[in-house]
């Protein structure tokens, strides 16, 4: 298992930094004192989001980030409704298990182009990564006229499948895989397992820090997609968070506590697993985006 | 199973290798290869959805440039490139280059800068759609005024809309870019930065000729990627922009709108898909472009 801790402090030290541990003189002070600004700045339309959602109407017009009354109404009311229940469930749903089935088929995929030599190799490797260059906004025709001669429009299968696998993560998956040695491959083979067995007890566990990264990154892109659902949905309760939110935010119109009330509850779950897992996105971040 | 057993261990593998990758090829045959030649198929025809599908020749792509209106969109699409891309490409780097000087709370600092990143597009489209309502509701007029600066129409004027719009989809996209330069930054080998010290090199010819030359793949990628991104941009135009979609006059519609109202809207599938086609196009020329430029420097 040496190898998942040979990656780690490598990406590691791409975060950590050498300057000198207390800003020393004033130039120092002055800029970390910027970027704290800057970083306040950052994160204000969150802030402000938060704090209206917890206002009364006759306070969302003052600019005071803490409400004179702090009220959850506007929550009860939002979910009461009964709507934001359903589409918040839709979007559990359909992110995790697109998720999963990245994760599985992304990897098995990247597994199998690394560590195989088989006839047609080269031609289904280049043919995937042909599929980076085609924008999702040139197949959502052809998806919707599938999905309405096969029945799929307005339901979760209609809604998950252009994004069960991906180029993307059988390209990250494939690059984490040549860190795994052949060796330990061939270990396994005359230990008597045979290649699924080996693909998953001995090449999976040694890429978990970039499985973990695909993760991240496809379950936050489907928490987040929009013009898809937004084509393959027609029925209210089939809405994703995102494709609820648009319709709800133009139907209360001008009553903007509800709006960001609902902005809150599809942006809250994220942040509150990034401020969990914190340093682990990060080193996800970084590894999906140079090795990807 | 005999016959399995029979084959030599190469064999083995090429079995395997195959039962591996049928369902992903079934997949990426179905859901990628198929529709991608069925958008160009479409882009040649007329076609309703309802009615029958008639073969046109190249009748859309015809009127889609004899249409002022693709023009005006394909400008924006261009716009928000334009100023999008060095935009969000300088401020990164300037925060970027900064962070990794200080260690102090650098990990909290780190945190709030990365925080946009996580959220979603249509939910902050809305809070900054709310910041820019007029006074007394809009957050960013009611500031202004309690300065006593004159109000500034944001959303609904021909030349502020767009930058407006602009503005969140920068903001949600540096987070990323910060950490990827951050990275980048960290894989310069010191040594280089020693051996300067030592000659006594200031430290803008550092910048310059060590720091940004080093950089180069990072700054390549991140231009590629955030190209691709405000040349797609949708999520924020649509949501920011309901009851008057694209904006007043058209003057914040980019192409993937355009592309979602003619065949979302007004059901003209093969008009549609001609622009997807030409939205295709646009991405393979810019990124190779860059890639190109950027490399050869």
């Amino acid at each position: 298992m040496a190898i998942a801790e040979e990656i780690r402090p490598t990406t590691d030290a791409l975060l950590k930094t050498t300057a000198p541990k207390r800003p020393a003189n004033m130039g120092q002070i002055i800029r970390w004192g910027l970027l704290f600004l800057g970083g306040i700045l950052m994160i204000m339309p969150i802030v402000y989001m938060i704090s209206t959602s917890l206002k009364w109407p006759h306070e969302i017009y003052n600019l005071k980030l803490i409400p004179d009354e702090p009220t959850i109404e506007n929550y009860t009311f939002v979910l009461q409704d009964g709507r934001f229940f359903w589409w918040f469930l839709n979007s559990i749903v359909i992110a995790v298990i697109t998720t999963l089935c990245n994760v599985l088929f992304d990897s098995l995929v990247g597994y199998t182009l690394c560590k195989f030599r088989f006839p047609g190799r080269y031609i289904i490797f280049i043919a995937i990564l042909s599929t980076l260059m085609i924008p999702t906004e040139m197949l959502v025709i052809p998806w919707y006229l599938m999905s309405q001669q096969f029945g799929w429009l307005d339901t979760y299968w209609g809604i998950m499948f252009p994004g069960l696998m991906t180029a993307f993560g059988t390209f990250l998956m494939k690059q984490f895989f040549e860190t795994v040695p052949n060796d330990f491959i061939e270990a396994a083979r005359i230990d008597g397992l045979n290649e699924l067995q080996i693909w998953w007890t001995v090449a999976m566990p040694l890429v978990k820090p970039a499985l973990a990264a695909l993760a991240i990154f496809v379950f936050l892109g489907n928490w987040t997609a929009f013009i898809w659902p937004l084509i393959v949905t027609n029925s209210v309760e089939m809405y994703t968070l995102p494709v609820g939110l648009s319709s709800f935010g133009d139907e209360a119109d001008v009553a903007w506590e509800l709006i960001m009330t609902g902005a809150a509850i599809s942006t809250i779950p994220t942040l509150i697993v990034f401020l969990i897992f914190q340093r682990f996105i990060i080193r996800g971040v970084v590894m999906a985006g140079l090795k990807g | 199973m005999n016959v399995y057993r029979n084959l030599t261990i190469k064999q083995k593998q090429i079995v395997w290798a195959w039962s591996f990758l049928a369902i992903p090829v079934l997949f990426y045959t179905v859901i990628r290869f198929y529709p991608t030649g069925n958008a160009i198929l479409i882009s040649f025809q007329d076609w309703n959805l309802l009615g029958k599908r008639t073969w046109t020749g190249l009748d859309n792509y015809e009127k889609l440039f004899a249409d002022p209106a693709f023009w005006k969109v394909f400008k924006n699409t261009f716009v928000y490139l334009l100023i999008g891309t060095p935009l969000s490409l300088i401020v990164s780097f300037f925060i970027a280059y900064n962070l990794d000087k200080t260690r102090f709370m650098h990990g909290f600092l780190r945190m709030l800068y990365f925080l946009p990143f996580m959220t979603s597009a249509v939910a902050m489209a809305w809070v900054w759609r709310w910041f820019y309502q007029p006074v007394p509701i809009g957050l960013f007029n009611n500031f202004l005024s309690t300065f006593g600066i004159p109000q500034i129409n944001f959303l609904n004027s021909t030349t502020n809309a767009l930058p407006s719009i602009l503005a969140p989809a920068i903001w949600a996209g540096l987070g990323f870019q910060i950490i990827i330069f951050m990275a980048g930054l960290r894989a310069i080998p010191q040594s280089y930065y020693e051996a300067a010290r030592i000659d006594g090199v200031s430290t803008w010819t550092v910048l310059w000729e060590i720091t940004i030359p080093l950089l180069k793949p990072t700054i390549v990628f991140i231009v590629v990627f955030s190209s691709i991104g405000f040349l797609r941009i949708f999520d924020h135009v649509f949501n920011m922009t309901t009851g008057n979609p694209g904006g007043p006059l058209n003057s914040t519609k980019p192409l993937v709108l355009m592309i979602y109202e003619t065949a979302f809207s007004s059901f003209d599938m093969g008009y549609a898909a001609a622009q997807t086609v030409i939205l295709f196009l646009v991405l393979l020329v810019v990124s190779l472009l860059q890639l190109r430029i950027l490399r050869d420097r």
